[in-house]
């Protein structure tokens, strides 16, 4: 029962999701594929936080029915995503071009990574040394004698 | 150097917090266009005035001109229509695109409130409007006298927003043609 209504509910999801994009006839299933990645990598101009599948807005249809007439022209993925980038800029790219003004923006996870990975290992490092230092600095013969004296 | 690495956290605070506090102060509604420095787009499109008349770049070219995507459904145009035919009056060449309209709403608009457009394309399908990237009306493109877009504004255009970012541009451009 319980996995019936989950069941019901995820296909409701599901409706919704494609709403905006169920009205194109596509040619072969690679076709209808590619449309949904560009649809998901193709940001929207006037709604920000969302991709072009994903809107309702105007813009947005349209810029659908445009990537669906460049698909049956026969157009391939990067040159239908040239064709957005050059009218709406590098903007419409969820997943930017690595260039000098995006450069930061791809490397940094890279080096916030490297960066933590590095201050660990010498941290590791450092607190071995300090194992080692305490080894060393073992008390003599008359000294544990001492110690045992004042515990009692 | 212990000491100092205490004060890490608080170097950090203060570097997130200039960037979100710059962020808070971010437009970023109006998106730099992709079309500065390059040519207004090609097209092909009839006039609002009749639909027999054709128009292209081509006509579009000789001197320095606003190019105003408008439609009748966007309320931001109508409190920018005033200013229009302001700056119409002074003298400033403006064209009209009219975005993806109902033709008989333009042209009732365009007698209700007065035409300040030199040109009146009737881009009903948003073809042009798709080549030029606009994503939202009114959009205004500054062209030059060989047809290159040099500036571009979203959203209405007010007397501020004129003297402030476009008097002097046409002005330049002005002056480029005949100096």
């Amino acid at each position: 029962m319980r996995g019936l209504l989950l069941g019901i509910l995820i296909s409701c999801l599901a409706g919704v999701a494609q709403a905006g994009i169920v009205t194109f006839e596509f040619e072969s299933e690679e076709q209808r594929q590619r449309f949904y990645q560009l649809g998901n990598e193709l940001r929207c101009p006037k709604c920000q936080n969302q991709n072009i599948a994903d809107s309702d807005a105007p813009i947005a249809e349209d810029l659908r029915n445009e990537v669906f007439r460049l698909l049956s022209e026969g157009h391939d993925n990067r040159e239908i995503i040239d064709y957005m980038v050059m009218r709406y800029g590098d903007f419409v790219r969820y997943r930017p071009a690595f260039n000098a003004q995006t450069a930061a923006l791809w490397l940094a996870p890279g080096v916030f990574l490297f960066g933590a990975i590095g201050i660990l290992v010498f941290m590791l490092i450092r607190r071995r040394g300090n194992d080692i230092a305490a080894d060393q600095s073992q008390l003599s013969e008359a000294e544990q004698q001492q110690l045992q004296k004042l515990l009692k | 150097m212990r000491r100092l690495l205490l004060l890490l956290p608080l170097v950090v605070f203060l570097l997130m917090a200039v960037f979100l506090f710059k962020g808070l102060f971010l437009d970023n509604e109006n998106l730099p266009s992709a079309l500065i420095g390059k040519p207004f787009p090609e097209f092909d499109l009839a006039s609002v005035e009749d639909p027999e008349r054709r128009y292209t770049r081509e006509d579009l070219l000789g001197r320095p001109a606003l190019v105003n995507v408008w439609a009748t459904w966007c309320v931001a145009c109508r409190v920018e229509h005033p200013v229009l035919n302001k700056l119409a009056e002074q003298g400033v060449v403006i064209h009209g695109v009219n975005y993806k309209d109902d033709l008989e709403s333009a042209r009732r608009w365009l007698r209700d409130l007065h035409d300040p457009y030199v040109l009146n394309i009737f881009d009903d399908r948003g073809r042009l409007g798709l080549d030029l990237g606009v994503y939202g009306a009114p959009e205004t493109y500054l062209i030059d006298a060989r047809g290159i877009v040099r500036h571009k504004v979203v959203g209405v255009v007010d007397e501020k927003l004129w003297t402030r970012e476009l008097a002097a541009r046409y002005q330049a451009l002005l002056d480029e043609v005949e100096p």
